[in-house]
């Protein structure tokens, strides 16, 4: 069965080499086939980009990741901090992120200082250290570039959190493995965004396909000044941050 | 020659049992390593599959403008056009597989929009923001603007 | 704005708050290192034909044996999932230096240590097994693997192959544990442990903790069984410790300056850890307490004369803290490097549980385990010849 498949691609691939008229046979199977998995990873690269400038520090990213993802009750795959900084004072912000944003903040009255929010969520690094020190292959970047956890196999051994320089990882208290932002992986193969981006009221945060030219990713980072967390840590992080503030880290 | 092989030849044990635990290992794991890994990379391939199939719980707004033509509409023009419905309604991917299975939540308006409105100086200035308890105190925000399109009624 | 988290001091990411390796990763390089310790002075006789150490010669492979066996323990009780602990042989990641531990840890127990005690041991192994008798004989029996071949010329043969056993064995405890160094030195996010001189220093307090307890351990069997200590090997193992200690203090001293010297990004809020969180454990016990008390009893020892009991008791005495202070630097490291955020704007703290899966009674168990595999080794394979205590009439398998 698997033989004949084979053949009959095969077949259909010589047809277009020669330029000829498609097989009336083979080529609806051909075609069949690769309309069945219509998600292939290898043409996609996600990624996101978040506009400091747009985030109110409403907490709805936060709810909806955790609504979507069953996120335990105080561990967060995404956050907001709060930012608060006296003059050119870089090395001292205040910063502050109670139950990681998820209820909004306390609003602030205060004028004589620059404030403003951060989410943040797993960057999705192209060299991410957390996969470099997996023992087992349990943690991988995704061939579309999501840095995913396969929960049956994960150890729980915990190295991948101390890895990470962004604090993105925790052991789920009651599977005992690593968890951490999928980057909706469920949602984004089937044409949705993040529960997160859905949830943003002001767009601060957008998923971005780096693969699909047609995506306004492209448009974003050409025509605006973005930056990475943690930059020296040379980790090729995916997500991109416009109007980022120097004293965030 | 011969005796010094004789006097070696001990040594032969230790390396089978050696050797043995090591054919046994070889094994065992081209036994028990799972078929899929090593698919894509250094993981088990069938794992992308698992966590695609999670099940999602924000249906999209794009999901909801299929049957709610009218509100669709109306906030559409008006200025919480950014914000999709189940930023205020909550997850609803249940309710819009089947309506009548799950009401999405209806929100009570005053603490919602003081959730994203309330007066703050950490929010950016182009935001538009009230302090709730100067702006028209004792009333509830919908009673004036509209929830789906804010201007005033 | 301060969150209101108990324990938590300043901003800490909001996953951070937790600490992710416990007590018992405290005890994994601490173990390892004793191990490494126990091999290498044990390599001092064999290959650099150090005599005067001899009398510990079979009892620092025995002490490593045991302690080589509880080693992956601590590891193993602290994984999520124990239960998934073989994947690590299954599909081992090469890019992880974790990977590898399995495979080390194998290679050094099969290939070195049990290889070399078999060997070392193998003619009175073959002589107990024909005078033991009921289930002793049994195991010696098993033990000689069927061979029971020990004339002189096979027993050359042994030595020979045992000596380039160790002589492999020397790299593979320097693998070993600087490996277990390299773990926590090649983390990039954590300035803490980052630093190339991780491995080294963890391999000199190794031998500096191996050393130290191969040296009590010899003192407290030659008590218990009422015999004479060796004096003259008991003055070249504690010259061997001070040495080493002494390149192992000028490397963390080293390590030390350079920071404070750069002084990069993570210095004020390490440097804060150190004189809050850290102050005790760090600069009372392991640098004044653990390093700086030992050196001097040592180095008073090689400047000085001092009776017999003085010097037992001033080894006793630098022994024991010697121990205490590499278990705490074992601490500040695994401990330390999880105290400060690292956003370096917070502080958490460690909450030490007793009777929980990761706490104090479970590490006091593997602490105590060791022992008793020793004593038990002690009895099945005794490092002295029954009669005599001294030197002259150790190890029958000697050239
Ligand atoms: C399949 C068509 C369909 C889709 C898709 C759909 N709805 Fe509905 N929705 C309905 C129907 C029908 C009702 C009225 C149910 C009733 O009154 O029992 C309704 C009612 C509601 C209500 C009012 C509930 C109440 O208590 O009065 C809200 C709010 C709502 N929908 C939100 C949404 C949101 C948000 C989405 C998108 C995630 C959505 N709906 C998608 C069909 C749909
Ligand atoms: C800014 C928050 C917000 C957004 C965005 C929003 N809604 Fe609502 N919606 C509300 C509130 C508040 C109510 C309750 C109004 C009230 O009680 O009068 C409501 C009520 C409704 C109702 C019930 C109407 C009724 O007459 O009972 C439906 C249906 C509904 N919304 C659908 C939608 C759909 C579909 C969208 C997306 C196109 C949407 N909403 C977006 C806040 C919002
Ligand atoms: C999830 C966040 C969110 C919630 C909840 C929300 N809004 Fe808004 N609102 C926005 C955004 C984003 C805008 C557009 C911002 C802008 O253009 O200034 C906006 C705009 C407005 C404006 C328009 C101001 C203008 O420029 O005319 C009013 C009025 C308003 N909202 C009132 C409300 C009221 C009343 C509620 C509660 C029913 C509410 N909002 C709930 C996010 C929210
Ligand atoms: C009595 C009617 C009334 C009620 C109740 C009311 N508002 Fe308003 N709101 C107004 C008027 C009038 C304006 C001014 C409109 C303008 O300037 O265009 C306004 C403006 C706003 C604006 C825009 C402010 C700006 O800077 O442009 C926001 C945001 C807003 N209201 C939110 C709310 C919220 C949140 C509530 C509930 C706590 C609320 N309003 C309750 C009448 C009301």
């Amino acid at each position: 069965m698997d033989a004949t498949r084979r053949q009959i691609l095969k077949g259909a691939g010589l047809l277009l080499i020669l330029g000829a008229r498609a097989n009336p046979d083979a080529a609806p199977e051909a075609a069949g086939a690769a309309a069945e998995g219509a998600y292939n990873p290898h043409e996609h690269l996600w990624g996101m980009t978040i506009d400091i400038e747009k985030c109110i520090g409403c907490g709805n990213c936060v709810r909806a990741c955790a609504q979507e993802n069953d996120v335990p009750e105080e561990y967060f795959r995404t956050w907001i901090e709060r930012y608060e900084i006296e003059g050119g004072d870089l090395e001292h912000p205040k910063v502050s992120s109670p139950d990681g944003g998820k209820h909004g903040f306390p609003p602030s009255s205060e004028t004589t200082t620059k404030q403003f929010f951060v989410p943040k969520l797993c960057n999705h690094c192209q060299e991410s250290p957390c996969v470099q020190v997996c023992p087992v292959g349990a943690t991988f970047d995704s061939p579309d570039g999501v840095v995913l956890v396969d929960e049956s196999y994960c150890l729980g051994c915990r190295y991948c959190v101390q890895a990470c320089p962004y604090g993105c990882r925790y052991i789920h208290p009651k599977k005992m493995t690593v968890d951490k932002c999928t980057l909706c992986y469920h949602r984004i193969t089937k044409g949705l965004t993040t529960a997160c981006c859905e949830a943003c009221p002001t767009q601060a945060r957008v998923l971005a396909d780096l693969k699909n030219p047609a995506d306004p990713v492209h448009v974003f980072l050409r025509e605006n000044k973005v930056q990475v967390l943690k930059p020296h840590m040379a980790t090729r992080s995916k997500v991109y941050y416009r109007a980022l503030d120097g004293a965030v880290r | 020659m011969q005796g010094r092989w004789k006097d070696s030849i001990h040594l032969i044990r230790p390396a089978a049992v050696f050797l043995a635990g090591l054919l046994l290992f070889l094994v065992v794991r081209a036994y028990i390593v799972p078929p899929t890994f090593g698919q894509y990379g250094h993981y088990r391939g069938a794992v992308l599959d698992e966590v695609r199939a999670r099940p999602v719980k924000y249906a999209g707004q794009e999901t909801c403008a299929g049957c709610h033509v009218e509100e669709t509409e109306v906030k559409g023009k008006g200025k919480h056009a950014t914000v999709a419905c189940e930023a205020c309604h909550g997850p609803a991917a249940r309710h819009a597989d089947d309506p009548g299975s799950m009401r999405p939540m209806k929100p009570e308006g005053t603490a919602l929009c003081a959730g994203c409105h309330e007066m703050d100086t950490a929010k950016p200035k182009w935001f538009r923001q009230v302090n709730t308890k100067e702006h028209m105190p004792g009333m509830k925000c919908t009673e004036c603007h509209a929830a789906h399109s804010p201007a005033l009624h | 704005m301060m969150t209101p988290v108990p324990g938590v001091e300043g901003f800490m990411y909001p996953n951070e708050v937790e600490l992710q390796w416990s007590l018992l990763i405290v005890l994994y390089p601490y173990i390892t290192g004793l191990v490494a310790g126990a091999f290498i002075l044990a390599s001092l006789e064999r290959v650099f034909r150090v005599k005067a150490v001899k009398p510990t010669y079979r009892l620092a492979l025995l002490t490593a044996l045991a302690f080589l066996l509880v080693a992956p323990l601590p590891l193993q009780l602290h994984l999520g999932h124990p239960e998934r602990s073989f994947e690590m042989y299954l599909t081992p990641h090469r890019s992880s230096a974790m990977a590898m531990f399995g495979f080390v840890y194998l290679w050094y127990l099969l290939v070195v240590l049990l290889a070399e005690i078999w060997l070392d041991y193998r003619a009175d192994i073959v002589r107990m097994a024909a005078v033991e008798t009921g289930w002793r004989r049994w195991l010696y029996r098993a033990l000689t693997l069927g061979s029971m071949n020990i004339s002189e010329e096979a027993r050359a043969v042994d030595d020979r192959v045992g000596y380039w056993i160790t002589i492999i064995g020397i790299p593979s405890a320097f693998l070993l544990h600087g490996y277990v160094g390299f773990i926590f030195g090649s983390v990039k996010a954590n300035a803490w442990w980052s630093t190339p001189l991780m491995p080294i220093v963890f391999l000199f307090s190794a031998m500096v903790s191996g050393i130290a307890a191969v040296m009590l351990l010899y003192m407290a069997a030659m008590y218990m069984q009422g015999k004479k200590v060796d004096m003259l090997c008991l003055d070249t193992i504690a010259k061997y410790l001070f040495f080493v200690f002494l390149i192992d203090f000028s490397l963390e001293m080293l390590d030390l300056v350079h920071r404070i010297y750069e002084a990069d990004e993570s210095f004020r809020s390490l440097d804060f850890m150190v004189h809050s969180r850290l102050w005790t454990s760090q600069v009372v016990i392991q640098i004044v307490l653990g390093t700086c008390v030992p050196l001097a009893l040592l180095a008073a020892v090689l400047v000085w004369r001092f009776s017999e009991t003085a010097r037992k008791r001033m080894y006793v005495a630098a022994g024991l803290l010697t121990l205490v202070g590499i278990f705490a630097m074992r601490w500040n490291v695994v401990i330390g490097g999880q105290l400060f955020s690292k956003s370096y704007l917070g502080y958490t703290s460690y909450k030490l549980d007793f009777a929980t899966r990761e706490g104090l009674l479970p590490a006091i168990v593997l602490m105590l385990l060791p022992f008793a595999i020793l004593w038990a080794l002690v009895k099945l394979l005794p490092p002295w010849k029954p009669e005599e205590g001294d030197r002259d009439g150790v190890c029958p398998a000697a050239p």
